[in-house]
């Protein structure tokens, strides 16, 4: 028999402390590992969120993080409108002639590029408009742009996929301008196929229903972003609802006049008369300016009166250093308490049963043992305990995430899969548990170093 | 002096030990002068209880290091090694069979056997513990812990696991103290056959007329240890040092 062994036939004699210990051990880590897990999904998923293909955020002036929650995560208080005419200006090119052309109304200064334009070749500008919900999920109306010029992933490299159907389109035969693609959970909560048709509710979740609905036409595999909770619809077809008529205001005053707010005649779904430019409003613009102009254009943006750009990397990792990472850390800190308490039962049941094994340990001496030896069966006690106990705590702490899944999801868009490590930190369990196991072997190791052999015989 | 010792199996020289009594007072245990067996030889120690057979013991076992003298086993000499290598000799060398038997409770029979073998650094003989335990009498009995068996089960698996290394001095200390009668001859055979079939010697210490009539030399500790004399002081219950049992 090995030392190994011999330490192993120990634990087994003494199973109801043994276990009980290595339970304590086993919620101490599992507690260290369920922090670790939801601060790494958390840390992961906002930067990997952040990270959409796109550099800035254009809103109304405001809070800058509640553009970005309201914006990428589809979270908060949508902020307030911006004029579609001011979109345009960031249209790269001919962009902004060209959009006046396509969908008609009066803008001033008609005839020339956008303000922002040179900032923009070879970029994208994207609007967004956004207020409604779909039941409980965001509605989102944009351009077909959306799913053709962002992408997704680790890397930022992946096109987004419909698991069924396609894209919507600008406008089409059989539903003029009302298509709609459902994100992957939204689809599973509300049961939606292709073919159906979603109300979009306006301004809030109780909101009236509009009484025009959207076809979906495609709904996106999963991508663990939020937008696999979003509903988005054409924009063009979101202008003609009821309410989404911005009302004409007065130039000097800034006042809304009055009755303005009505749409075009239309004469059925298909009919192609699009809202005017003017009677447009968009929430946010999310823009991809060219190369290393998106610096220059947030300070040109940041110092206009009504709109703020907004880089959602940096308000990321201000948020991650500022709130999540503290907080992580000081969890850490009460867990590895926990394991230390856990650490310390391991001290005292080993401790305690020294006294009863006095006789044992001067028997194994009287066969061979020496000191060295017993040691060594002491401190393997101790470590088996910690380990065995970490081991069980690891896996509680993984599987409770992914089980977490059916509530957590659906409030955070984030999903926790099986033993995926979140934390690299979590790779210093096994020598941290190494080093506690040691640590609480090393009292009850030194009394059995030093039983006195022919006494306890 | 080392040519002239070649032939003994064990050879004690002026050994002495002594314990520190509570008061301070230094209390002679062993201090003989000469002591000798051959290889192979069976040899019982008789005595009164206290009267430092369980100490002579320990102190040829390395257990308890001798203050003065000298201790040879096949000519080597220990009263000088560390207590690590006396830990080795003990090993590979030495059988120790207990009064009260001292399984290991968290051990089968065979796991004591083996664990017997787990210390001399040598590789462990399965089939040796398994044979050793089919010879004491115990093959249906290998997995059974010590608390699922009767005294003299315990007694035999103690012998076998004594003789697992293969030692070459087998050293039982009243090993029939706790045996009923009817098992007390039963182990007696079974040691001292044992010992003869592996050509080990024996150190048998009891105070039983019956155990020693089975033995062709028995020795009187009070006729070779000087220090026996002390004893009748009457001190007991040694507490200093490595003292309290005897």
């Amino acid at each position: 028999m090995n030392l190994f062994s011999i330490a192993l036939r120990n634990l087994k004699y003494r199973k109801l402390a043994s276990f009980l210990t290595a339970l304590s051990m086993a919620l101490g880590v599992a507690l260290v590992v369920l922090v670790l897990t939801i601060s790494g999904v958390i840390e992961k998923s906002l930067e990997r969120t952040s990270n959409v293909g796109y550099n800035l955020i254009i809103g109304s002036k405001g809070s800058p993080l509640q553009l970005v929650f309201n914006t990428v995560f589809f979270l908060s208080k949508p902020v307030e409108n911006i004029p579609y005419s001011y979109y345009m200006e960031y249209l790269p090119g001919e962009g902004r002639q060209q959009e006046l052309a396509r969908i008609g109304g009066e803008i001033k200064e008609p005839e020339r590029s956008g303000l922002y334009s040179f900032l923009m070749k070879g970029g994208f500008a994207i609007p967004l408009c956004m207020g409604d919900y779909v039941d409980q999920y965001r509605c989102i109306a944009t351009t077909p742009a959306y799913f053709e010029l962002l992408k997704h992933g680790d890397r930022n490299d992946q096109d987004y996929v419909f698991s069924q159907g396609r894209n919507f389109v600008d406008y089409s035969e059989e539903n003029g301008y009302f298509e709609a693609v459902v994100g992957s959970q939204v689809a599973n909560t509300l049961g939606l196929k292709i073919g159906q048709e979603i109300f979009a509710s306006h301004g809030a979740e109780s909101g009236e229903s509009h009484g025009q609905g959207f076809r979906v036409v495609g709904i996106l595999g999963p991508t663990g972003t939020p937008n696999d909770r979003g509903a988005f619809v054409n924009i063009e077809g979101f202008y003609l609802l009821e309410g989404h008529v911005a009302p004409d205001r007065d130039e000097e005053s800034g006042l809304e006049k009055a009755g303005t707010a009505k749409g075009p005649e239309r004469e059925g779904v298909k009919s192609r008369v699009r809202l005017p430019v003017e009677k447009r409003e968009v929430t946010a613009i999310l823009l991809k300016p060219n190369g290393f102009a998106a610096i220059g254009l947030e300070k040109q943006v940041n110092k206009t009166k009504f709109a703020q750009a907004v880089s959602p990397i940096a308000q990321i990792e201000g948020l991650l250093g500022i709130f999540v990472r503290p907080l992580r850390w000081a969890l850490l800190a009460l867990t590895s308490l926990v394991v230390i308490v856990s650490a310390i039962s391991i001290l005292v049941s080993i401790y305690n049963s020294m006294n009863e094994r006095k006789k044992d340990i001067a028997v194994m001496r009287a066969l061979g043992a020496s000191r060295d030896h017993i040691t060594a069966i002491i401190l393997l006690e101790s470590l088996l305990i910690a380990l065995a106990g970490g081991l069980i705590g690891w896996l509680i702490g993984h599987g409770l995430g992914p089980l977490s899944n059916p509530w957590t999801m659906p409030a955070t868009g984030v999903k926790i899969d099986w033993f995926a490590v979140q934390s690299q930190w979590e790779w210093w369990i096994v020598p941290g548990l190494i080093l506690v196991g040691t640590l609480a072997g090393v009292i009850p190791a030194v009394s059995a170093y030093r039983t006195p052999v022919a006494k306890s015989l | 002096m080392a040519k002239e010792l070649t032939g003994k199996l064990l050879e004690i020289r002026d050994l002495k030990k002594s314990y520190t009594e509570p008061t301070g007072g230094v209390l002679p245990i062993l201090d003989i002068p000469y002591f000798a067996m051959d290889r192979s030889e069976q040899v019982v120690l008789r005595g009164e209880s206290g009267g430092g057979k369980t100490t002579l013991l320990h102190v040829i076992s390395g257990l308890v290091p001798a203050e003065s003298g000298s201790i040879q086993l096949e000519g080597v000499e220990l009263s000088g090694f560390s207590e690590a290598k006396r830990d080795r000799i003990r090993a590979a060398k030495l059988g120790y069979v207990f009064q009260t038997f001292n399984l290991l409770p968290a051990f089968t029979a065979l796991e004591n056997v083996r664990l017997g073998m787990s210390f001399a650094g040598k590789k462990i003989d399965r089939e040796r513990a398994k044979d050793l335990l089919e010879r004491v009498g115990l093959a249906d009995r290998m997995h059974y812990l010590p608390g699922q068996m009767s005294v003299g089960q315990q007694q035999r698996v103690s012998v076998a696991r004594a003789l697992a290394n293969r030692p070459i001095l087998l050293l039982a200390d009243e090993p029939t103290a706790n045996v009923d009668p009817a098992n007390q001859d039963r182990i007696i055979e079974l040691i001292a056959r044992s010992c003869e079939e592996e050509s080990v010697g024996l150190l048998l210490v009891t105070h039983s007329d019956a155990v020693a009539s089975r033995f062709s030399r028995v020795e009187r500790l009070e006729k070779i240890n000087q220090a026996t004399g002390n004893q009748a002081t009457g001190f007991r219950g040694l507490s200093a040092g490595v003292g309290g049992v005897r």
